[in-house]
């Protein structure tokens, strides 16, 4: 039960965040704000990557620097050391500051963390993100992440007042996200951007293609009113998933409801043929504008 | 086997669409071969692969576009397949998002950049250039008139490693080695690199800043101004004056000048914030935002030149007149630029 609960107050949060984009040609589709904890996750994960990633490289720097020393001073290694430490400063600059801007340039408008827990930037007002828009959320992201990181790793909230006061400010630059509906950050606002859900999805099987069972099962319309749109679908999952023991749950509960007996080991067979014929009826109704949209109503 | 791995996967036509019993899943089988190819061209326009896109398929794709997006909208009255509904609504929202996507090219992006649209966004935030000029004098003054008044203020404005010996009552001797040139060009690039990136970050900072109403960013202008009048006062007051603006003109003219241009950008986005005008707060942020970036990708270039010309012309050329002919010609360089350059024809790209 717990699990359905789970799924419902998801349900409930995804719909909080659902949002209509109307694209310049009229076309409205529907977009989903990609929530405050896969925003943070996002960034975690970006921030484990280039951390990463940054000891790798200053590791092999490191590596080739001692390595040339060990020949001995000759004058031939010295400019060497000298561009091996020129990259290293712009290594370090670029990863602060070109990390999320290059990604965010990509076609996928969207770093290696954002693309792993599923979202993309986009613009507010739907129409092209540009170059600029990138370059500006990406400009700010400087004093909401970096300049707090140091400052907290660097113990700048414990001298004194001063030190209080910047910590305050600098966590109202953080918490900007928590404060607002589409969870923009100070960035966003700057750009005209926003953070959304880019999941992508695979197409299923079509589910009336299984042998057709109506001669086998018939159902009466009463028996199929007695469901609506939502249960449909949690049968739609159930069937796809393909649980056994879920199956049976779910058989025993629709027949227990219509009053049917059924034999053991013949629940998908069952499902199957209820579910064509729930979804015909409730489909058949749409069409004349009747929707049910769960059982209650 | 191990070819077919490789191979473009085909798109076959589903098996038998009267297969099916529902009016609904019909409707699908016979648009589901469309979607698949639309979804094919979509995935390689992700993953940067455009060229395996077959020409055909480049042609088509406003119109697999639009014959999705529609059967997207049938779906919804007539269908309620949650899966296929849900995939519909994803694979229409990547298409667009890459029919729409930025499309971004480096060398065009540049061309456009420097032959107008930088120039024409510094010239569309000039007030906000002009009050940081204003905050930037005083601040100048402000760190000559401190140590003027009291030694002790030196000290509390230079951090103890930058001053470097450069200290009140230093001998004027140390102070005219300080201002020399280095022997050859060992090490220069390095310290060129190392200012780059210091300044640069300085600059975003001072940008970044400017969210805030702008008020951070005149702080932060006005400490590191105060800094430099500061120093200029202890270099006067051994008779280097002229000295000591020749050295700083090398490059000065260049970095204060970006350091100007991104508090100017700073300032543009907090004073929109503070009077957003006629539009709404958010659009009106935004255009600014965009704007003030252009200015600041700028400022990255300007950093790059005032590094090399610290690093390098700095420390090689030594003569006053030669350094403040440098200076000079580049703030004639950097004016004549933005005052001049035309901003870029419209173009809705």
């Amino acid at each position: 039960m717990s699990a359905h609960h789970a799924h419902a107050a998801m349900q409930a949060d995804r719909s909080k965040r659902a949002r209509t984009l109307v694209t310049p040609e009229g076309l409205s589709l529907p977009l989903t704000v990609g929530s405050r904890g896969a925003r943070a996750g996002a960034l975690l994960l970006d921030l484990v990557i280039l951390l990463v990633g940054i000891i790798a490289v200053l590791v092999l720097f490191s590596a080739i620097g001692f390595g040339l020393l060990d020949i001995g001073s000759s004058p031939e290694a010295s400019p060497v050391l000298q561009g091996l430490l020129v990259l290293a400063i712009l290594f370090l600059f670029l990863s602060r500051y070109g990390y999320f801007l290059w990604f965010e340039l990509g076609p996928r408008a969207a770093t290696p963390g954002k693309r792993i827990v599923g979202l993309r930037v986009a613009a507010r007002d739907g129409g092209r993100l540009t170059a600029e828009m990138v370059l500006a959320r990406n400009l700010m992201r400087d004093i909401e992440v970096f300049v707090p990181a140091f400052f907290l790793l660097g113990g700048g909230q414990n001298s004194g007042a001063f030190g209080l006061a910047t910590f305050i400010w600098l966590a109202v630059f953080v918490l900007f996200p928590v404060f607002n509906k589409d969870a923009l950050r100070a960035g966003d606002i700057v750009a005209g951007t926003w953070v959304v859900e880019a999941r992508h999805a695979k197409l299923k099987d079509a589910m009336s293609v299984a042998p057709d069972r109506t001669r086998d099962y018939r159902f009466e319309e009463a028996e199929l009113s007695v469901y609506g749109e939502h249960e449909l679908q949690v049968l739609e999952r159930v069937l796809r998933q393909d649980r056994p023991e879920s199956l049976r749950e779910v058989a025993e509960a629709i027949t227990g409801k219509i009053g049917w007996q059924l034999g053991a080991g013949d629940e998908r067979e069952f499902l199957e043929a209820f579910y064509a014929a729930l979804r015909g009826h409730l489909e058949s109704n749409m069409r004349f504008g009747k929707r049910k949209r769960d059982k209650f109503s | 086997m191990v070819l077919s791995l490789f191979r473009k996967a085909e798109i076959t036509p589903p098996a038998d669409i009267e297969a099916a019993s529902l009016r609904s899943d019909r409707f699908r089988l016979e648009r589901e071969a469309d979607w698949r190819r639309l979804d094919t061209i979509v995935t390689a326009l992700e993953k940067n692969r455009p060229r395996r896109i077959s020409d055909d398929d480049l042609l088509e794709l406003p119109v697999l576009y639009r014959n999705t997006a529609s059967s997207l909208a049938v779906a919804r009255e007539t269908s309620l397949d949650a899966a296929t509904l849900n995939y519909l609504e994803a694979l229409v929202r990547r298409a667009w998002f890459q029919i729409y996507g930025p499309r971004i090219e480096l060398i065009g992006w540049l061309r456009r950049f420097l032959g107008g649209g930088w120039s024409a966004a510094v010239r569309a935030i000039w007030l906000d250039i002009c009050i940081a000029l204003v905050v930037m004098v005083a601040g100048t003054v402000v760190g000559w008139l401190l140590v003027d008044q009291d030694e002790r203020w030196y000290y509390s404005l230079v951090p103890g490693g930058m001053a470097g010996g450069r200290a009140p009552g230093a001998d004027p001797e140390v102070l005219r080695e300080s201002l020399g040139t280095a022997e050859g060009a060992d090490g220069l690039g390095v310290f060129a690199a190392y200012l780059f990136s210091n300044n640069t970050g300085v600059c975003i900072l001072a940008f970044a800043l400017g969210f805030a109403f702008g008020v951070p960013t005149l702080l932060l202008l006005v400490h590191n101004l105060s800094l430099l009048g500061a120093m200029y006062w202890v270099f006067s007051e051994a008779g280097l004056g002229l000295d000591f603006a020749a050295w700083i003109s090398v490059h000065g003219t260049t970095e204060l000048g970006a350091i100007m241009l991104s508090g100017a950008a700073g300032l543009h986005v907090g004073r929109t914030m503070m009077f957003p005008g006629d539009r709404s707060i958010l659009s009106a942020m935004q255009t600014a935002g965009v704007r003030a970036a252009q200015v600041m990708a700028g400022c990255t270039i300007m950093l790059i030149v005032a590094g090399l010309l610290e690093g390098y012309a700095r420390q090689l050329v030594g003569s006053t007149s030669a350094r403040f002919a440098i200076g000079g010609a580049m703030l004639l360089f950097w004016a004549l630029y933005f005052a001049l350059v035309p901003a870029p024809q419209e173009r809705d790209t």
